[in-house]
């Protein structure tokens, strides 16, 4: 064996303490901070003072704490959606598609029901289109992975594109039903606006507003932690992310558990997007559900939440803030980008702490003692 | 109307102006994949190129000579330095790197990173004044059917074909190429007989950076060639899907980037021929065609003998057996 040089090296730690669970993630998202400061000061910016703006349109008030939950509402339904897929090693980045989608069939059924209809059948029937919506489109990645051995990550990927130039052409390129052809809409492509009885519901408790996508993804949230802990289904899916050929001798079907969790993750976005539409845009706006890119901060939701589906909800209300934040301050003085750059430092920096809490590091002044060769007897 | 007007031979010499960037970008995830390393943050790192590249050619004034190759190493130089962050996490830290490499794309990408610096920089004004033109490379340009395919392409281009010879045999011909494919094979073995595991991950998980760092100034100084947020518009995936579809060899992947530098180019070339098919089609060609083929690829006889290197996307830990 060569000897180490002077070095660091990692050891694994035998013991994995609880407390990490909150740890991690809170040390992460204040590296990233520091790391964000760093940037932010050599450019000539002032971090103080911009975290400090952010923090002020994201929490200090009643009018930025209901802008946040507006922001946090999709990144709920985005986050879960990934931190499902994740668990079980089904890495879909597909989340950005899957929400157009479901904004797509989400604003499409209530605008087919028509001005007729009650809010309690057209809500329904939205949340149901959304989720069928987004998980059809996830099962694509999900069957080429499962049956044709495709890498998901690229697959899901192309198709968000795919999914985004389906909605502008819907709006912007043809005479599509969900188009105004009327008014303003002749001179400016813009979408039909859902009835008013499809409008989603938002509830007031003094000044603070709480829409009825937060309420729901919240029930989701925790549906999905029972589904995970409580059910067969559950027991599955951690055998085949966990040792898939076990899963196949014990009779479990893994390709089918594969597409299974492929459609649940869309379903997830699908729901953020009928939720987008009904609960605040009330139109299919394509150009600005690409610009919020919920899909993809939804992958930084989960990843910060460690997967866990009840601590999506706390870390997406966190992101939220920054990102409405980053919407109310785009301006003269607040640099564009920074939301971005904030959110890939804050998945750096947790998956940085994940490495520092399973293992610790040790200096390595002298070469570790050699690990003696056991023989397997035959 | 002569032959070099036909609209085969327009489509194939566009394929190869749209194709070289896919061509850097994923001859740089070659070298780094055949190391054992994923890197998902090409997308990002050829922004971070793309606006590095963009930053030199409109701040300093001068002969194209001088402006344009110190952009294209400052644009190696940025997406290098995103690489070196995908290279501590992932071989130092042994994160996952898959994680990693999407961060990578979010913290540098269309919301992050390059905006934010070609905000400060105030880019994005107009197209810049130094850009790579085309060259009548011997002044065969009007060569029939060859002229303007082969030799009427931008300086990246003929830098392209380069290097792609080069890797090739790098990889192959040498004994650092071997030593390379031994990390990415089994790093085991490449350890104990003294190869650098990590080092040699680490320099090419770099170059490889800087590959793409190139591919995205073929974006701001070239093709687009202006700043423009976003602007490699997910050909950044695309070369991730070329790595697969090339069966990680230089020479086979050159073969697909050209391919889907053409379905990129159809609609540019077909809109500029008057020939009327709707443009959501031919935006979504190259996307669905990356799906089909990664499909085709990853379920033909081939893979079998031609698979990805068996360490790819697994850390090295020398205690570990």
């Amino acid at each position: 064996m060569k000897t180490q040089r002077f070095g660091f090296r990692l050891e694994p730690r035998a013991d994995l303490p609880r407390y990490i669970n909150i740890t991690v993630p809170i040390l992460s998202f204040l590296a990233a901070l520091a790391a964000g400061a760093v940037l932010l000061l050599a450019t000539g910016e002032n971090p103080i003072a911009t975290y400090w703006r952010i923090a002020e349109r994201a929490f200090l008030d009643v009018g930025a704490i209901n802008g946040t939950l507006i922001a946090a509402t999709p990144l709920l339904f985005t986050g879960l959606c990934a931190a499902v897929a994740f668990r079980i090693g089904f890495f879909n980045i597909g989340g950005e598609g899957q929400f157009y989608i479901g904004a797509i069939t989400g604003s499409g059924t209530a605008l087919a029901l028509g001005a007729d209809t009650k809010g309690w059948v057209a809500i329904p029937a939205m949340i149901l289109a959304g989720a069928v919506g987004g998980a059809l489109w996830a099962a694509i990645p999900g069957v080429l992975r499962a049956f044709f051995r495709t890498n998901e990550i690229i697959t899901s990927l192309m198709l968000n594109y795919v999914a985004g130039i389906i909605a502008v052409y819907l709006i912007f390129e043809s005479e599509s039903f969900w188009r105004d052809l009327e008014g303003s809409g002749q001179m400016f492509p813009k979408s039909k606006t859902i009835p008013l009885g499809a409008f989603w519901p938002n509830w007031s408790f003094g000044g603070l507003i709480v829409p009825f996508g937060l309420v729901l993804g919240v029930a989701v949230a925790i549906w999905i932690r029972v589904l995970q802990k409580r059910t067969r289904f559950g027991y599955e899916m951690r055998v085949v992310q966990g040792a898939p050929t076990t899963a196949r001798y014990a009779g479990m079907r893994p390709g089918r558990v594969i597409v299974a969790v492929a459609a649940i993750s869309g379903a997830l976005a699908g729901l953020g997007g009928a939720a987008a539409v009904g609960n605040f845009r009330q139109v299919l706006d394509p150009k600005g559900l690409q610009q919020s890119g919920y899909g993809y901060s939804g992958i930084v939701v989960a990843a910060l939440a460690r997967l866990n589906p009840i601590a999506v909800i706390f870390v997406a209300i966190l992101i939220g803030g920054i990102t409405n934040a980053g919407y109310s301050l785009q301006g003269a003085d607040f640099p564009p980008g920074l939301v971005g750059i904030l959110q890939g430092l804050i998945l750096f920096c947790t998956l940085g702490g994940e490495v520092l809490v399973r293992y610790r590091l040790v200096r390595t002044t002298t070469p570790p003692p050699p690990v003696p060769n056991v023989e397997v007897a035959s | 109307m002569t032959i070099n007007d036909s609209l085969i031979v327009v489509i194939v010499a566009a394929a190869i102006y749209y194709g070289t960037p896919l061509v850097f970008a994923a001859l740089g995830e070659i070298l780094a994949e055949r190391s054992g390393v994923i890197n998902l943050g090409v997308e990002g790192m050829m922004l971070l190129g793309a606006v590095g590249a963009s930053w030199v050619a409109a701040t300093f004034d001068g002969p194209a000579g001088i402006v344009l190759p110190i952009a294209l190493v400052v644009a190696m130089l940025f997406a290098a330095a995103g690489a070196a962050i995908h290279a501590v996490l992932t071989i130092t830290l042994r994160v996952n790197q898959i994680i990693s490499g999407l961060a990578l794309t979010i913290f540098a990408g269309i919301a992050g990173v390059s905006s934010y610096l070609a905000g400060i920089w105030k880019l994005g004004q107009g197209p810049v004044p130094n850009q790579f033109d085309r060259v009548d490379l011997f002044g065969l340009s009007d060569a029939p059917v060859v002229g303007p395919i082969l030799f009427n392409q931008t300086g990246l281009t003929y830098l392209s074909w380069l290097a792609v010879i080069a890797v090739s045999v790098y990889l192959f011909r040498t004994r650092l190429g071997l030593h390379l494919r031994a990390v990415g094979e089994s790093p085991q073995t490449a350890d104990s007989v003294g190869v650098g595991v990590a080092r040699t991950r680490y320099v090419h998980v770099l170059i490889g950076g800087a590959f793409a760092g190139i591919a995205g100034a073929c974006f701001s100084l070239s093709i687009v060639p202006q700043w423009v947020n976003g602007m490699t518009s997910g050909q950044g995936w695309i070369a991730l899907a070329l790595v697969i579809f090339g069966f990680w060899r230089p020479d086979l992947m050159l073969v697909g980037a050209y391919l889907f530098g053409g379905l990129s180019s159809l609609r540019f070339t077909l809109q500029a021929r008057g020939i009327d098919i709707s443009s959501a089609v031919l935006d979504a060609v190259p996307y669905v065609m990356t799906v089909v083929v990664l499909v085709l690829v990853s379920n033909s006889p081939a893979r079998r003998r031609l698979g990805a290197p068996a360490a790819l996307g697994r850390p090295y830990e020398r205690e570990e057996r």
